[in-house]
C-alpha cells in the first residue's frame, strides 16, 4: 500500500474541508474501510491524503416529522439490520444488509461506504488484466474472460462489471433518496440516480462529484399493506456476493397487484430497478403467471455472455418465486 | 513522493486493557499494528483481505476483521485481541470449551475463531437479527441458538482443516453454560 497522509474529521465541515486541502484532490473519506482498505493494499485505489469520517455525528437513525426514516452515513449496516423500525416497515431492507457479507463487515460498514462499494469483477482487481473502469481506454478483459458473475442487463462494450452490494438493492426497491453535502453545498439524489450504468465512462461508478459526501439517506414511508422481503442466490449459503437478487415489495387487494417494488441485484452496473415488470404487472391479476410474464418482459433485453447466460432464467425464476410467496403471505393474513 | 520518516506518527492504541504507545505510518494496519508492532502474534494474518476471519477481534466489545483497517483510525478505541480474554491465568469459557471439544486442527484460524464466538454469542444475547432470522420472532435473551443461526452468524470464520462441528459444539457449550 502507498503511504497517505491520514486525518480525521469532526464535523461534515472539516471533512469538506480536508478533502479540499488535500494535494490535487486526491484523496478518499475513509468509513467502515471495508473495500477501500482492501482496494488501497491492491493498488487500485492510490489517494495520497485520507479523511477519517468515522467520528462524524452521522451515526443516528431518526423517524421525520413526514415519517420518512433518516439514516446516517455513518449508521453501521449491523445497527441498521437490526433497527428495530427498519425491521418492521422495511423487512427487505433488514434481511439485504443481514445477507451481505459476514458479522465482522457488517459491524464495520457504514451506510454510506456501502453505497461506494466498487465492483468485485476479477479483471478490475487484477492490476496485469484490461480493465476500462481501473485504467479508461485499456480494454475489459472480462468480455472474453470468466464472465459468470458479470452482468446481463445496462451492460456497454466498455464494461460488464456488477455492483456486489445487497443493500442497495433494497434501496433501489424502496426509492430511497440520498443526501448529499459538497463544495457547491447540498444537494439530494434520487437511489435511482445515483449509480451509473457504464456507458463510456465505466471509470465512473455514482454521479457524487469529487470531494462530495453523502450524510444521509432517506427511506420514504411506506402505505400500509406492503410487504416486503428480500432473497439472495448465490454459490454458498452464507458470506457469498449474489448471483442474482430480489428485493421486492407488494400490496394485492381483491387478488389484483396495486401496488409494487422490484428491484434486481447481482445483474447489473448498477441496483437494477425492474420498472418494466412493475408496470407490466400494475392493476393486473396477482397470479403466477403474471408474475413470470412480468419477469419475462423485464428480462427481454437481457445479453448473456459465455458463462453467465444462466443469470437470465435464475433471475426470472427468482422474481416469480419472490413475487407468489409475497402473494400467498398476503392471501394467508386476509 | 512523503519520506519514510516524515510518514510516521505517533499514537496510542488500548488494547487488552493497557494504553501502549507505538510510532507508524498511517499505511499499518491494525493486524500489522498487533503483531509487528506489539508483539501480540495471537491475532492471524489469513487471506488479509476480510475473506477468511483469522484477523478477528474485539473493538469496543463488537467484532471486526483488523486487516481492513488502519490502527491509526483506531485511538481511542477498546481492542481485545486473543490474549486479552484469559483473565488472572484463567481460561476464558469460549477458550476452554473450544479445547475440551476439539475446535480445532492446526490452530490458526482459531484466534479469531474464539473472538469472533465471544462477539457473536453477546450479540445474540442482545438480541441483534441474523440473515436465518425469521422477521416474526425476534431473537431475544430466552430464544435458542439453533444450528442454523450458529452456522450463518459464524460465517465469516473458515477453518480449513475443517473443524467445524468442534467449533459449534464449543459455542454451543458456552451458550448453554451462560445462558439464563
Amino acid at each position: 500500500m502507498n503511504n497517505f497522509t491520514y486525518s480525521s474529521a469532526t464535523g461534515t465541515n472539516s471533512a469538506l474541508k480536508l478533502f479540499s486541502e488535500s494535494p490535487d484532490r486526491n484523496a478518499r473519506f475513509l468509513a467502515g474501510g471495508t473495500n477501500l482498505i482492501d482496494l488501497m493494499r491492491e493498488g487500485i485505489e492510490q489517494p495520497e491524503s485520507i479523511v477519517d469520517i468515522t467520528r462524524l455525528p452521522l451515526a443516528e437513525v431518526r423517524e421525520l416529522p413526514n415519517g420518512d426514516l433518516r439514516v446516517g452515513a455513518m449508521v453501521r449496516n449491523s445497527h441498521l439490520a437490526a433497527n428495530a423500525l427498519v425491521r418492521e416497515r422495511y423487512p427487505m431492507l433488514s434481511q439485504a444488509i443481514l445477507m451481505g457479507a459476514s458479522a465482522q463487515l457488517r459491524n464495520m460498514a457504514t451506510t454510506g461506504g456501502n453505497l461506494m462499494q466498487r465492483t468485485r469483477c476479477y479483471y478490475f482487481y487484477d492490476g496485469a488484466a484490461a480493465c476500462n473502469k481501473r485504467a479508461p481506454g485499456s480494454g475489459c478483459d472480462a468480455m472474453e474472460g470468466f464472465n459468470r458473475i458479470h452482468a446481463i442487463l445496462g451492460a456497454s462494450p466498455q464494461c460488464i462489471a456488477t455492483h456486489p452490494s445487497d443493500m442497495c438493492v433494497a434501496l433501489a426497491a424502496l426509492d430511497a433518496s440520498v443526501n448529499i453535502t459538497g463544495p457547491s453545498g447540498e444537494r439530494r439524489v434520487a437511489f435511482s440516480d445515483f449509480h451509473r450504468l457504464p456507458g463510456d465512462t465505466p471509470e465512473r461508478d455514482t454521479n457524487l462529484e469529487p470531494g462530495e459526501l453523502i450524510t444521509s439517506i432517506d427511506l420514504p414511508a411506506w402505505s400500509s399493506g406492503l410487504h416486503s422481503t428480500y432473497r439472495k442466490v448465490r454459490d454458498r449459503a452464507s458470506y457469498a456476493f449474489a448471483l442474482v437478487s430480489v428485493a421486492a415489495a407488494l400490496k394485492v387487494e381483491g387478488g389484483i397487484v396495486r401496488e409494487i417494488r422490484l428491484a434486481l441485484g447481482g445483474v447489473a452496473h448498477k441496483p437494477w430497478r425492474a420498472s418494466v415488470a412493475e408496470n407490466f404487472l400494475r392493476g393486473k391479476a396477482a397470479t403466477a403467471d403474471n408474475f413470470a410474464a412480468a419477469a419475462a418482459a423485464e428480462l427481454a433485453p437481457a445479453i448473456p455472455r459465455r458463462h453467465n447466460g444462466f443469470k437470465i432464467e435464475l433471475a426470472k425464476r427468482t422474481i416469480t418465486l419472490v413475487l407468489s410467496e409475497l402473494a400467498a403471505d398476503e392471501g394467508a393474513m386476509r | 513522493m512523503k519520506s519514510f520518516q516524515d510518514g510516521l506518527q505517533s499514537i496510542s492504541l488500548h488494547v487488552n486493557g493497557v494504553e501502549r504507545s507505538l510510532t507508524i505510518e498511517p499505511r499499518v494496519s491494525l493486524l500489522d499494528a498487533l503483531r509487528d508492532h506489539l508483539g501480540l502474534q495471537g491475532t492471524k494474518k489469513g487471506c488479509d483481505q476480510g475473506a477468511c476471519g483469522a484477523c478477528t477481534v474485539l473493538v469496543d466489545g463488537e467484532r471486526i476483521n483488523s486487516c481492513l483497517t488502519l490502527a491509526i483510525a483506531y485511538q481511542g478505541r477498546e481492542i481485545v485481541t486473543i490474549e486479552g480474554l484469559a483473565k488472572s491465568g484463567a481460561l476464558h469459557p469460549m477458550q476452554r470449551a473450544f479445547i475440551e471439544h476439539d475446535g480445532f486442527q492446526c490452530g490458526y484460524c482459531t484466534p479469531g475463531q474464539i473472538c469472533s464466538a465471544v462477539g457473536m454469542l453477546d450479540e445474540f444475547r442482545k438480541g441483534a437479527p441474523s440473515g436465518v432470522t425469521p422477521l416474526s420472532k425476534e431473537n431475544g435473551a430466552s430464544s435458542e441458538l439453533s444450528d442454523a443461526e450458529l452456522r450463518e452468524r459464524m460465517s465469516g470464520n473458515l477453518c480449513r482443516c475443517g473443524a467445524y462441528v468442534g467449533i459449534r459444539d464449543a459455542i454451543h457449550e458456552v451458550y448453554g453454560a451462560t445462558r439464563s
